[in-house]
């Protein structure tokens, strides 16, 4: 102790850097605040004023309180960094409900217009991106951080790189959540699907994902295992391409520092094709890549099982990352897209049924021997039948890719259904069983109860199967209105009429995503109980052991 | 060495990892993209194409912030009923000063490539008030406030700038009366409106919004959607000429 005391004290270049970056970010938003050219985005910069002044004072303090030295091993194990894995496992249930909430709401919107209230901020055209976005980025996203620097540590067992950059990373990651989603509702928007938000805070996640990146890099550089597992190969080419992609979609030059509003550099249909080339591989990379790392960690955990096939591993791997790339023409079939660029998209779509089938089957086959556990434990269920909703949609969407079924399909609510399947089915479900795993590990406390995710299971299952359903029927029955003629050969329907038609399956749709909601309602409190119960886990070997 | 231990270079060096990830994300999006770029075919030579008036574009950012793209396309595809139901199909040329292109994904709401001129400007009017006024089984919101809320040009010869800035044909001359410009195509027989029709020709100049004492956002709005599709005269266009 008498050495610890005489040993100075002294702060290191990340904690005086990044508290002078904060300044200067906090000097230049009040600039911005007061010349701003709305009120809109006054408010906003002054927002960043707020956050990068409390993250001074964060810096600051957290300077007088640690330790001398954060150990990276203790007692010959690794120091693991858990802090910012639970605000981000917190923070995704948070913002799941919240979006979910949001869905709901807009499905309610369609099916019941005056609920729109005559208010700017609530119109469906506002809330649909905030939806959107609330449950890709907020809930996904949270998911996707908390579970790849949980998993990275375990399976590298190596402490996380950086003490600031980690919390940097889950904290500025949500700010940019907040900055976007209050945007929407402010009318701060770029409309170009799934990447609305506006240059600035395109600017401020740039620089959140480049640190999440190296943190993440770099724990893998530290990493006491010689080989790099599966998982981390899912997450890193989920990082990387969203960086890719990220820069490529938003390059754009702001009509003035002071204004929020900014011009896309590409247009018309090269600005289509970047946007889609984007788009889809927004759903290929975020909502597929990274899911599917945590199917490779969690699923084998989980069951107590190895990964069903290393060479699959390998192959599914590769072969899902080059193809998926090229599927995103098949947004534009029939388009003024030239022609070669949209049978491109569609012959790799159909081959991409392939590397999706595969990684299904090593997702599922890894029950192997241990299928009775599915009868027993509801939370490796839900993760097994989020892999056979991925099955399911990831044939669909080929078959949406072809483009005589395009041309029913496209402009119709059948896409709505198709992209709930994956997110509900694939993305929810996989998210649910990670977060029913990781918060008992992460707080050390037994599930409270397995009952309630049985619960949980059935509520939503049948509140997807209600939405896809309904989807499907509407889908395909205004795609075939909009080209039934008369026996005369005129249009049989003028387009209202076919709006009309849609009201009986907006309705139950609705209630769809209300059993969704109230299912994940039902996790919420779980894991509230989960993390506030008085008993202790059983000793921590038995759950806590690595992976391999 | 079998051909699956040698995967261990991957999965030993993460370096090597990224750099391989990096290679094998590339390839299909510079083959689709970058030809997009130099082919002179992408973009089918047409006349009639020129930018939108600062009014049109002021009206487009409206549309562009409330999100009308998520329930309206702008594509009219080459299929029998399309073009029946909504007109000629688009062409690549009639977006191509879209920044960003609004082609939508989605037809919660009719096609609006070629809602120009379809209906009057008092349709639009009551529309956008209250959709359910002239058109029974709507879902639309309400965009009543548009009417109520004056338009915010103080900046947007500043658009003007950056959009030219972008490959956009502005001139500095519209640049320069871009303010002026805004004016004079939301009023009632300006004195200007003839100047104007010759910097950005077949260009609607009225009063749009059935109130002449403001310019509000509804003026720019209902001045974009009257000359959506509206540009390029399919009476003299050749489409054999443009086969791709």
């Amino acid at each position: 102790m008498a050495n610890l005391l005489t040993a100075r004290k002294t702060m290191t270049i990340g904690e005086g850097g990044s508290a002078l970056a904060f300044v200067g970010l906090a000097l230049l938003s009040i600039v911005v605040a007061a010349k701003a050219y709305t009120p809109e985005f006054a408010f906003h910069a002054y927002l960043f004023t707020a956050a990068s002044t409390a993250a001074v004072f964060a810096i600051i303090n957290r300077y007088y309180e640690r330790p001398i030295e954060t150990p990276l091993t203790v007692d010959g194990k690794p120091n693991y960094n858990m802090g910012p894995v639970k605000f981000a496992s917190v923070a995704a249930v948070f913002w799941g409900i919240a979006g979910f909430t949001v869905g709901l709401y807009i499905a309610l919107e369609l099916a019941f217009p005056f609920l729109n209230l005559d208010l700017p901020w609530i119109t469906f055209g506002r809330l649909r991106p905030l939806h959107t976005s609330a449950v890709i980025f907020a809930f996904g996203g949270n998911v996707l951080i908390a579970t790849s620097l949980y998993v990275v540590q375990r399976t590298c067992r190596a402490r996380l790189v950086g003490e600031i950059a980690p919390w940097f990373v889950v904290l500025g990651y949500n700010f940019f959540i907040v900055i976007a989603g209050t945007g929407y509702l402010l009318g701060i928007t770029q409309s170009k699907e799934y990447a609305e938000p506006e240059w600035y805070s395109d600017l401020f996640l740039t620089v959140v994902w480049v640190v999440y990146f190296l943190v993440y890099l770099g724990t893998i550089m530290r990493r006491t295992e010689p080989h790099i597992y599966v998982a981390n190969w899912f997450y890193l080419a989920f990082i990387v391409t969203i960086a890719v992609l990220h820069l490529g979609n938003n390059a754009s030059v702001p009509v003035s520092l002071f204004s929020p509003k900014s011009y896309i550099v590409w247009s018309g249909v090269q600005d289509a094709m970047v946007q889609w080339w984007y788009g889809h591989n927004a759903v290929g990379f975020f909502l597929t890549a990274g899911f599917l790392g945590i199917m490779y960690y969690f699923i084998p955990k989980r069951a107590d099982r190895p990964v069903y096939s290393y060479r699959l591993s390998i192959i599914h791997f590769w072969s899902l990352i080059f193809l998926y790339i090229w599927a995103g023409p098949h947004h534009l079939h029939y388009t003024a897209l030239p022609d070669w660029a949209q049978t491109l998209g569609m012959t790799f779509s159909i081959m991409l049924w392939m590397p999706s089938w595969g990684g299904m089957i090593n997702g599922i086959m890894t029950l192997s021997g241990a299928w009775d556990k599915l009868r027993t434990d509801p939370v490796l269920r839900m993760m097994v039948v989020s892999v056979a909703f991925y099955g399911m949609s990831t044939f669909e969407g080929p078959m949406m890719s072809v483009k005589i079924v395009n041309s029913l399909s496209h402009y119709t609510d059948w896409t709505i259904g198709h992209v709930h399947s994956g997110a509900l089915g694939w993305v929810g479900y996989i998210s649910f069983g990670a977060l029913y795993c990781l918060i008992p590990w992460l707080w050390n406390r037994p599930l409270y109860s397995l009952k309630l995710v049985n619960w949980h299971f059935w509520i939503s299952t049948i509140g997807i199967v209600l939405y896809i359903s309904a989807m499907w029927v509407s889908g395909i029955l205004q795609g075939l209105m909009w080209r039934a003629y008369t026996s005369l050969g005129f249009l049989e329907y003028s387009f209202v009429e076919t709006v009309e038609a849609m009201h009986p399956f907006y309705v139950i749709r609705a209630l769809g995503g209300l059993l969704f909601l109230a299912g994940a309602l039902l996790m919420a409190f779980n894991l509230w109980k989960t993390v506030n119960s008085a008993v202790s886990a059983a000793p921590a070997g038995l759950r806590l052991a690595p992976a391999e | 060495m079998s051909f699956w231990s040698r995967h261990a270079i991957f999965e030993k060096n993460s370096i090597v990892l990224v750099i391989g990830i990096l290679i094998v994300i590339a390839i299909g999006g510079l083959v689709e993209i970058v030809p997009l770029f130099y082919l002179k075919n992408t973009i089918e030579k047409v006349d009639g194409v020129r930018p939108y008036t600062p009014l049109e574009l002021a009206g487009r950012n409206i549309y562009v912030r409330e999100g009308c793209y998520l329930c309206h396309s702008q594509m009219i595809r080459p299929l029998r009923d399309e073009v029946e139901r909504y007109g000629h199909y688009s062409l690549a040329a009639e977006s191509m000063y879209d920044k960003p292109f609004q082609w939508g994904s989605k037809r919660t709401g009719p096609d609006l490539a070629r809602v120009g001129g379809k209906y009057s400007d008092d349709w639009h009017r009551d529309h956008l008030k209250n959709p359910r006024l002239v058109v029974p089984g709507s879902v639309m919101p309400d965009y009543s406030w548009l009417a109520d809320t004056d338009l915010d040009f103080a900046h947007i010869a500043q658009d003007l700038k950056v959009q030219a800035l972008l490959g956009v044909p502005y001139t500095p001359d519209m640049v320069a009366k871009a303010d002026a410009d805004v004016v004079a195509q939301a009023t009632n027989d300006s004195p200007e409106a003839a100047d104007l029709i010759k910097r950005y020709p077949k260009t609607n100049a009225r009063d749009f919004d059935g109130n002449p004492t403001r310019i509000t956002e509804a003026d720019a709005l209902i001045a974009y959607l009257q000359m959506l599709g509206t540009q390029v005269d399919f009476k003299l266009y050749d489409d054999k000429a443009n086969i791709r």
